[in-house]
């Protein structure tokens, strides 16, 4: 692509399509970009790739070792464990997905209303905040879904309702640092109500250090939602959630490595690829770090 | 205002905001707790049990007051050590909590040791050698630790090393023929089995706790070795690192003695808090090998739906984060000279 051409982008595809580009030319952040794009072609065309129906179950032919027209063998059920993790890659996109759109705007609308409103609502809400960054994020949901009944549902509004908080206070940290500049000011003259400066003015301001922060935490909500399908507590069999998988291959484990073996290492490379893509995000945005290479 | 009044200041701020989390914390356990699918009256008179029995229990619980009764009353339980009792065993829960906590004590505790050691050893070299190779294999390395599913590892790991290989205990704390073997003194199997001379039992209980608490270990080292990388960077940067060399101090001196003994106060704070961090490992990492702790104690309630064991046990890791962030704080106050 040309100057000409790049330069005719709008700001924020720029900025995009930068930070893009220093990850790729990062091999760790590359590879978290292809997994994770690997993960997304997946979950698209798993009817096209997954090579049997991942529900269908065949009693005379349980617990085959990886060959034999099972690429990753079958399970105690007889079902092809290859096709089931292809179709398990929609539930982790789901999850992915879904925790998102509650997290991001719950943690959007507390930080930035905190922050802007400032005084004693700024202390009760932050308050909160720190009520529940004082539990470990898997410990919280457990309670929750107990509360709420397992689902795979339920495991997602769990996460979600433990995972806004670092959310929130980044949000607020960074309307703290806008809520004094001329132009909110201005905004305020004009008659603008704090609704609308905080939904206008403000949340946009936000939106990209929330989400690079959602990508972030991306690694954690994967392996909190495995942990709990692992625990029963998220997907409900058949459903082919990772965890759930793990978990019911557990009891075959000795005998039948390949049923625990496969779902744990998808597990492990989308987290891994998070983790990857979060640690040269960290350094993409870091403007010490831009000069230097 | 004087130093001492200050300080006081400050001290009385923090009870009041350690008192308001607690009371938020205790909220939150209520309305999970009042949440539950489970009948608490159901559990407790069983499925046969006449109307009558059923509406006298329910009164008696207080189930028929107002929501902020019950929650009053539920404060007044928990403040006065009335944490209810267990519905699957019958025993008050928080017996139940105190017998299986030195378990978990012992796993987390020799797995921050080891992720410590771990930890410090490689921040220290990946800062040492920014950029280089040893930086990326332990950067890579740290972030799979941290990317790992530990059920899993711990499964795999208990396949390769005791199924397999043959080189550690399997399930459970020690041998199935040296349970009740040894007198429970502490809780503590280490040390109980040392007290009682019996190191046949104790060499199984090490036999046990190695591959556990090493994973945890392992998977704890990641947050740790980042910002011992982070802190150690920030001293290297520094001009007093160049004085030191100039002034004929060896290399070695100077990162061990000079740069790694300004960032030790940080260092404890973040594995006083990487300790609470274990607690969340330790839920799953004990479903895996059977560990008879906390985290198997907690799961096991959350399938049956034990309401006050659940309620409590949530409001115990709530409190143990608190006790671990204040924890942190003091350490800091007291060890670094700036915050006199």
């Amino acid at each position: 692509m040309t100057a000409a051409t790049a330069s005719r982008l709008p700001a924020p595809l720029l900025a995009l399509k930068n930070i893009l580009g220093f990850l790729w030319r990062t091999p760790t952040s590359a590879f978290g970009l292809i997994v994770l794009g690997a993960l997304i072609l997946t979950a698209i065309l798993a009817p096209v790739i997954a090579t049997h129906d991942p529900y269908t179950q065949n009693l005379d032919n349980v617990l085959q070792a990886p060959g034999n027209g099972h690429l990753f063998g079958t399970d105690e059920l007889g079902r092809d464990i290859f096709s089931r993790l292809v179709w398990g890659s929609r539930i982790t996109l789901r999850i992915i997905f879904l925790v998102s759109i509650v997290v991001g705007p719950i943690g959007l609308l507390v930080g930035t209303t905190s922050g802007y409103i400032g005084g004693r609502f700024d202390t009760v809400m932050m308050r909160i905040t720190d009520i529940f960054l004082s539990f470990p994020s898997l410990i919280l949901s457990l309670a929750f879904v107990a509360a709420l009944g397992p689902s795979l549902n339920n495991a997602i509004i769990a996460i979600g309702l433990t995972a806004w908080p670092p959310i929130a206070r980044l949000a607020r940290a960074e309307t703290l640092t806008f809520r004094k500049a001329d132009y909110i000011a201005a905004a305020r003259l004009q008659g603008a109500s704090a609704l609308r400066i905080i939904v206008r003015s403000i949340m946009p301001m936000c939106l990209p250090s929330v989400l690079i922060r959602l990508t972030l935490n991306m690694a954690t909500v994967i392996l909190t939602a495995a942990g709990l399908g692992f625990l029963g507590l998220g997907a409900q069999p058949p459903l082919p959630e990772w965890g759930a998988m793990i978990a019911t291959g557990r009891r075959y484990m000795i005998d039948s490595w390949w049923l625990v073996t496969f779902p744990g290492i998808a597990i492990l490379s989308v987290s891994l690829a998070f983790n990857l893509l979060g640690d040269g995000l960290r350094d993409a945005l870091d403007p010490r770090q831009m000069n230097r290479r | 205002m004087s130093i001492t009044r200050r300080r006081l200041t400050h001290v009385a701020g923090q009870i009041a905001t350690i008192a308001i989390t607690l009371f938020g914390l205790l909220l939150l356990t209520f309305v999970i707790g009042r949440m539950m699918p489970a009948d608490p009256v159901r559990a407790i008179v069983g499925e046969d049990a006449s109307q009558e029995t059923y509406q006298m229990v329910y009164e008696r619980l207080g189930l028929d007051r107002p929501l902020w009764e019950q929650f009053l009353r539920y404060l007044g339980d928990v403040l006065t050590g009335d944490f209810g009792t267990s519905i699957r065993t019958g025993q008050p829960v928080i017996q139940d909590i105190l017998h299986v906590m030195p378990a978990t004590i012992e796993l987390a505790t020799f797995a921050i040791i080891i992720g410590a050691t771990l930890g410090i050893a490689l921040g220290v070299t990946a800062a040492v050698n920014k950029d280089r190779w040893p930086d990326h294999i332990v950067r890579v390395f740290s972030l799979f630790g941290h990317s790992m599913p530990i059920f899993w590892t711990g499964m795999i790991a208990l396949l390769v090393f005791y199924a397999r290989l043959g080189w550690v205990g399997g399930s459970g704390r020690m041998e199935q023929f040296y349970i009740g073997l040894v007198d429970e003194r502490t809780g503590f199997l280490l040390i109980d089995s040392a007290l009682a001379g019996e190191w046949d039992v104790f060499r199984s209980a090490v036999n046990h706790l190695i591959l556990p608490a090493a994973l945890l270990g392992y998977s704890s080292s990641a947050y740790i070795t980042r910002m011992t990388r982070s802190f150690m960077l920030d001293q290297l940067g520094q001009e007093y690192m160049v004085t030191a060399r100039v002034k004929g101090l060896s290399r070695r001196q100077t990162i061990w003695r000079h740069a790694f003994g300004n960032i030790r106060v940080q260092l404890v704070t973040i594995i006083a808090l990487a300790y609470g961090g274990l607690l969340e490992g330790a839920v799953l990492i004990e479903t895996v090998f059977a560990w008879p702790g906390f985290g198997q104690y907690l799961t096991n309630n959350l399938v049956t739906g034990d309401m006050n064991a659940v309620m409590t046990c949530v409001l115990i890791v709530g409190v143990i984060f608190i006790a671990l962030n204040l924890l942190s704080d003091i350490l800091y106050r007291l060890f670094d000279p700036r915050t006199k």
